[in-house]
């Protein structure tokens, strides 16, 4: 009777596992699961302000990426990396104070300080300068939430009023957008991202039974203070306040003197910030750079969003957790399999839609009162 | 403070608003009477910055606001509970009234404010960490009039304050209303409910069909003829 459960069992990978796969299994889909998180979180954060699916936000991981190799590699001048800090500080400083308003004198040194630093080290310093590895994901992570600020104003902010499909076909574009403007940069030849050594050297446990790279235990770790720095801006901090209260009624917020333009530009800056930190982790982990990198990790971390519950963030990191599991699972206990990989997630999602479109954490769809 | 000049709204394709005029005083209670679609609401959205095709002028201590957005009115000194309340449901009582406050920068005066209207509205103050949408239609309405104040508006607008609330609650929010105007504060009623709205008015303006049918001191018009039979079911 349960023969075909059994013919299941001895076609799989299981009879043949041992401890130290089975470990190593399940920091990988930890580690998969993280990254799949982070970027979801972007999706869902815009989505529940803006009712409107980020597509270029993929590409923002795929930057993220990039600016790493820039800055570690130095094949782009760090200089320009410096460049991207500086205008960071500016858009920061305005989405605060208001660009209106003249930045204090810190700011303005910054603003002075960076494009020098970028002449030294573009024409002045030795070619085989790199930045410091903090400095480094810094300099990346500013940049790529530059970015994501960009894409808001120039793709989405002009259709604030438009009707909804207009923004999501704008959505498209901008994405389509950025990864040929990628290619025309960057070539679309793949490239090498330097590893740190102590991060692939693979750690022994249990007698040397077990290795586990210290990546998969560092990838966990920065995403959950990621994770949690974010749950603190958007619970504790003003700006935070009034992100929650635009996800719910724009226009009563505006009566409270809350700029929506710039909490959505804040709410941009943070989704790209994590899909960038996602992004560069991921370049460590698949050490192979291209300019369409984004669009599969992209879609699976929308489906992990959908799966969570769109307008959750809980819901987009367990769904990205979840969603990172059942890939390793499937292709850890059927290695034959493994070619179908997107094809299940993407099952997962249509399955999602028909029978749980709200997810596991999404809110019922109330009317508004 | 406040003067408006001649003010069309256009709503949706609607002429909602056909050229009406009105001066509210500093410290005064200022009230707008009228049926549904009266256009009562598009004057205040137009006043909050919200209605977007307008034409006329309103001036605030004679400067101009007509045309500048929303948030910018908040922190010019105009304060809106809109229609319906609005409040935040899934914000806890002291959240939404922290975003209340959200373009101001004083966190004592914050203190202060929040005191205030915890004073005025007690019951707020026990249900400080429930969510908003679990509160009472009156309560919410507590909510929506103090998260208002707590951006400390010289003019407080305040839309339909007593819709669909029992009638204890109702005389409950015109007293708070007029304790709210004793302390300083100009007001801006919009009401349905003439007669508890004209009682504690200085002065008031009737509008039928966007237009401004009659205007004249609160007490006067309590006891005009055609109010009485129009609007007091007299």
């Amino acid at each position: 009777m349960f023969d075909w459960l059994h013919s299941l069992y001895q076609t799989s990978a299981l009879p043949g596992m041992n401890l130290s796969q089975l470990v190593q299994h399940g920091f990988n889909a930890l580690t998969l699961g993280s990254l799949y998180g982070l970027i979801a979180i972007g999706y869902t954060m815009v989505y529940g302000i803006l009712r409107l699916i980020n597509f270029a936000h993929g590409d923002i991981f795929m930057l993220g990426a990039y600016f790493v190799f820039f800055t570690t590699v130095a094949f782009m001048p760090a200089g320009v990396a410096c460049f991207f800090i500086a205008a960071a500080f500016y858009v920061i400083h305005g989405i605060v104070r208001g660009f209106r308003r003249r930045p204090p004198l810190p700011v303005l040194g910054l603003l002075l300080l960076f494009p020098v630093c970028g002449l030294y080290f573009t024409f002045l310093a030795p070619a085989s300068f790199q930045l410091p590895w903090p400095l480094a994901l810094i300099t990346a992570i500013a940049a790529a939430s530059f970015c994501g600020i960009v894409v808001d104003r120039i793709a989405y902010r002009p259709l604030r009023a438009a009707p909804r499909i207009s923004a999501l076909i704008s959505a498209i574009g901008i994405s389509f957008f950025i990864e040929s403007l990628s290619v025309v940069l960057f070539t679309g030849l793949p490239r090498p991202v330097l590893q740190p050594d102590w991060l692939m050297t693979p750690m022994l446990l249990a007698e040397g039974s077990v290795r586990i790279l210290p990546l998969s235990l560092v990838v966990p770790a920065i995403t959950l203070v990621l994770v949690l720095g974010l749950l603190f801006i958007i619970n504790r901090t003003k700006p935070g306040l009034a992100m929650r209260a635009i996800s719910r009624d724009i226009e009563t917020t505006r009566l409270m003197g809350v700029s929506v333009d710039k909490i959505i530009a804040l709410t941009f800056a943070l989704g790209s910030a994590l899909a960038a930190a996602s992004g560069i982790m991921w370049a460590l982990r698949y050490p192979q750079i291209h300019p369409y990198m984004g669009i599969t990790p992209g879609l699976k971390a929308f489906i992990a969003a959908v799966f969570g519950g769109i307008g959750s963030i809980h819901g987009a990191m367990i769904g990205g957790l979840i969603l990172g599991a059942m890939e390793i699972i499937i292709i850890a206990v059927y290695p034959q399999l493994s070619g179908y990989r997107d094809a299940f997630a993407f099952t997962l999602l249509i399955l999602i839609l028909l029978f749980k479109p709200t997810g596991l954490m999404g809110a019922k769809l109330e009317d508004k009162i | 403070m406040l003067e408006i000049n001649d003010l069309h709204v256009y709503y949706g394709g609607i002429h909602a608003v056909k050229g009406i005029s009105l001066s509210i005083p500093q410290g005064q209670i200022v009230t707008l009477i009228g049926a549904n679609g009266a256009g009562k609401s598009s004057t205040v959205r137009a006043v909050a910055g919200l209605a977007r095709n307008t034409r006329g002028s309103i001036l605030l201590n004679k400067a101009t606001i007509l045309g500048r957005d929303p948030e910018e009115i908040v922190r010019a000194g105009i304060a809106l509970s809109p229609e319906g309340r609005r409040i935040l449901p899934h914000l806890t009582v002291e959240e939404n009234l922290r975003l209340g406050a959200y373009a101001r920068n004083d966190k004592p005066g914050i203190t202060r404010d929040l005191e205030w209207v915890y004073s005025l509205f007690p019951r707020l103050r026990e249900r400080l960490w429930q969510k908003g949408g679990t509160l009472s239609g009156g309560e919410q309405q507590m909510l929506a009039v103090g998260r208002a104040l707590m951006s400390s508006p010289d003019l407080l607008m305040l839309d339909e304050p007593s819709l669909g609330l029992a009638p204890l609650l109702v005389r409950e929010i015109f007293s708070i209303i007029r304790q709210i105007n004793s302390q300083g504060k100009t007001v801006l009623l919009i009401e349905q409910n003439a007669f508890a709205a004209l009682s504690i008015s200085n002065y008031a303006y009737i509008l039928e069909t966007g237009k401004i049918a009659l205007h004249g001191p609160g007490q006067e018009l309590l006891h005009n003829p055609q109010v009485k039979e129009a609007y007091l079911g007299a």
